[in-house]
């Protein structure tokens, strides 16, 4: 009952929040609602026992970068007039349709297909040795691709920054 | 529904907040204490309450009403919803971080397991960095907010400073991940042990750890050496200086929260946390008549010698009213502290109905208190220190900042990692 009654409240603040980081007039008030959407959807991580996943998302999402979005905005010093100028939801229009249809029809299929899958979660699931063992043991080469990626753009992002000074 | 198991939790958060609060009052006096020993002068010593002055430790109750009091004044020009929002972040993320940081060892009372912190979570460590990097938007939004030139600098210097130092804040925890195979702070606590040569300061990678995250956390509390977001000189106040009254109190409070929160996270991961130098919980539990005849006994004897030390500071007629009796007052409040003491130690057991030392749950409780004492001790010292080094260090330039966050302590950090790798795989090795 008291997780039933929590999982809705993240749920519905994540939703109105994230509704609101596309539809916001200003931008700052835009990227606060995007951490308020994180947070809540790390809520909604703790209540299904995964602390890790919930924790890496705080300090990741909500806590790094999220920090360097508000900071870009307030050192450009965005206003409502500036978001005005450039046109939303013209362009694009249609692929946008056509991707959130997809997301909507995978989370369907997520929900349908649920009941079969869920037997296989184990006890300690989200757990931080549990993910830490299958880490480095079952998918340790898509996670050293990815630090190999990671290196790369920190690279890249040097280099380019270097040309300009 | 378990309603003992939930009253027990309601009582952990309540007593976790009432032992970072109770700091306050106290570090805010010992700031203005240790400053004005600092630069020798006498510091507050004018407040009173019938003429007793507490040397100064009244002061911070008259700050207090005058802070409540204070007409709120809010600038016409600010973006209200994150200038109201602003201070409650920063004080209520300041005040959360601590939740994870366990203040006594586990009580085994009635069948149950209870935990002295709000919630002893496996990613311990981890929840920490990761609340702690939220309180950069309450300095952030009160900035930006304010709609002043000043506040935004010192927002924007604030934001910066705190994702540089994060990072290296990181990788010296990283460090003790390694060391210790975990990153619950309970089980950190427990590795540690009772000897201070087994605490986590006490290996090479360790240390330099250590000295990482003591300039880390300069950084992250945006204290002096590293207060460029308030910067007076220079910002007038940085961020909050268009906000007054309890606005101003909540940013004044949550500075000192995080000195708090920052002295408790040194002490559990670099100095033992809660256990008694030399002492274990065991001991102390097996060993409890004795044990608490010594702490207590001891406890009392020095607050003893402190109200003979008051009482020599009589001088009838030196100021010709109420001032005159003060050091007796002060004396007498000892003494009476210091007779509590001594009953709390020698009495269980001699009068009927309290059971003695001896008996299991009287030991176990008598564990937690002297532990959690021990705890504030330890805190209490390194919040003194944070005070000590704002008042003798200057501050510093915001490139020789950056320049010591990413050129000094980022490949610092970055080597003592690897170092601690090679320490973890050579002492499992030849058992060192």
């Amino acid at each position: 009952m008291f997780e039933q009654t929590m999982f809705y409240l993240f749920a519905i603040v994540s939703v109105i929040a994230a509704l609101f980081v596309v539809a916001g007039k200003n931008p700052i008030s835009c990227a606060i609602a995007l951490i308020v959407t994180l947070g809540a959807l790390a809520g909604v991580f703790v209540l299904q026992e995964a602390h890790f996943v919930a924790t890496i998302q705080v300090l990741v999402y909500a806590g790094a970068i999220m920090v360097l979005f508000v900071f870009v905005i307030m050192l450009l010093n965005l206003g409502p007039e500036d978001l005005e100028k450039t046109p939303r939801f013209s362009r694009l229009k249609g692929a946008g349709g056509i991707f959130a249809a997809a997301g909507a029809a995978l989370l369907a299929w997520n929900f349908v297909s649920y009941a079969a899958r869920a037997a296989r979660v184990g006890p300690g699931f989200g757990g931080l040795a549990q993910i830490s063992q299958k880490l480095f043991t079952e998918y340790i080469i898509p996670f050293e691709a990815i630090s190999a990626v990671l290196m790369a753009a920190v690279v890249g992002a040097v280099v380019i920054a270097k040309r300009e000074l | 529904m378990d309603y003992t198991g939930l009253i027990i939790v309601a009582i952990r958060c309540v007593f976790m907040l009432v032992f970072i609060l109770s700091f306050l009052p106290v570090l805010i006096w010992a700031e203005r204490k240790g400053a004005a020993f600092i630069q020798d002068r006498p510091g507050p010593n004018r407040a009173d309450l019938w003429g007793v002055r507490l040397a100064g430790l009244i002061q911070p109750i008259a700050d207090v009403v005058k802070l409540l009091f204070k007409e709120d004044v809010t600038p016409r020009n600010v973006y209200q919803p994150f200038y109201k929002l602003a201070p409650i972040i920063a004080m209520s993320v300041a005040l959360v971080t601590f939740a994870v940081v366990p203040l006594a060892d586990v009580i085994h009372i009635g069948g149950r397991d209870i935990p002295i912190q709000v919630s002893d979570l496996d990613t311990g460590l981890l929840y920490i960095l990761a609340v702690a990097s939220l309180g950069v938007y309450g300095i952030m939004l009160a900035g930006w907010s304010a709609n002043n030139k000043y506040a935004l600098l010192g927002g924007l210097r604030s934001s910066a400073q705190m994702i540089s130092y994060e990072i290296s804040m990181g990788l010296a925890v990283g460090v003790m991940f390694l060391l210790f195979g975990t990153a619950q702070l309970d089980d950190m606590v427990r590795a540690q042990g009772a000897n201070p040569l087994g605490w986590g300061v006490a290996s090479v990678p360790g240390a330099i750890a250590f000295l990482m995250f003591l300039v880390a956390s300069f950084a992250e509390t945006n204290r002096l050496p590293f207060d460029l977001p308030e910067g007076e000189s220079e910002l007038v106040a940085g961020y909050h200086v268009e906000y007054s009254a309890f606005k101003f109190a909540m940013f004044f409070m949550a500075e000192y929260v995080n000195m708090v929160v920052a002295a408790g996270i040194l002490v559990t991961l670099f100095f033992g946390g809660y256990q008694v130098p030399f002492v274990s919980t065991e001991t102390i539990v097996n060993h409890a008549p004795a044990v608490a005849k010594i702490a207590f006994g001891g406890a009392a004897l020095v607050l003893v010698a402190l109200g003979v030390v008051a009482v020599a500071r009589y001088r009838p007629g030196k100021f010709g009213d109420n001032r005159d009796r003060e050091p007796i007052v002060v004396a007498v409040l000892l003494w009476v502290v210091a007779l509590g003491a001594l009953a709390v130690g020698f009495l269980p057991g001699l009068v009927p109905g309290i059971p003695g030392y001896t008996d299991l749950t009287m030991g176990t409780i008598l564990a937690t208190v002297l532990q959690v004492g021990t705890f504030a001790g330890k805190v209490a010292f390194f919040a003194w220190f944070f005070i000590w080094v704002r008042w003798t260090l200057p501050r510093f330039r915001y490139d020789q900042l950056m320049r010591l966050g990413w050129s000094y302590l980022l490949p610092i950090g970055i080597f003592n990692l690897v170092l601690a790798g090679v320490w973890v795989l050579a002492s499992s090795r030849w058992s060192l």
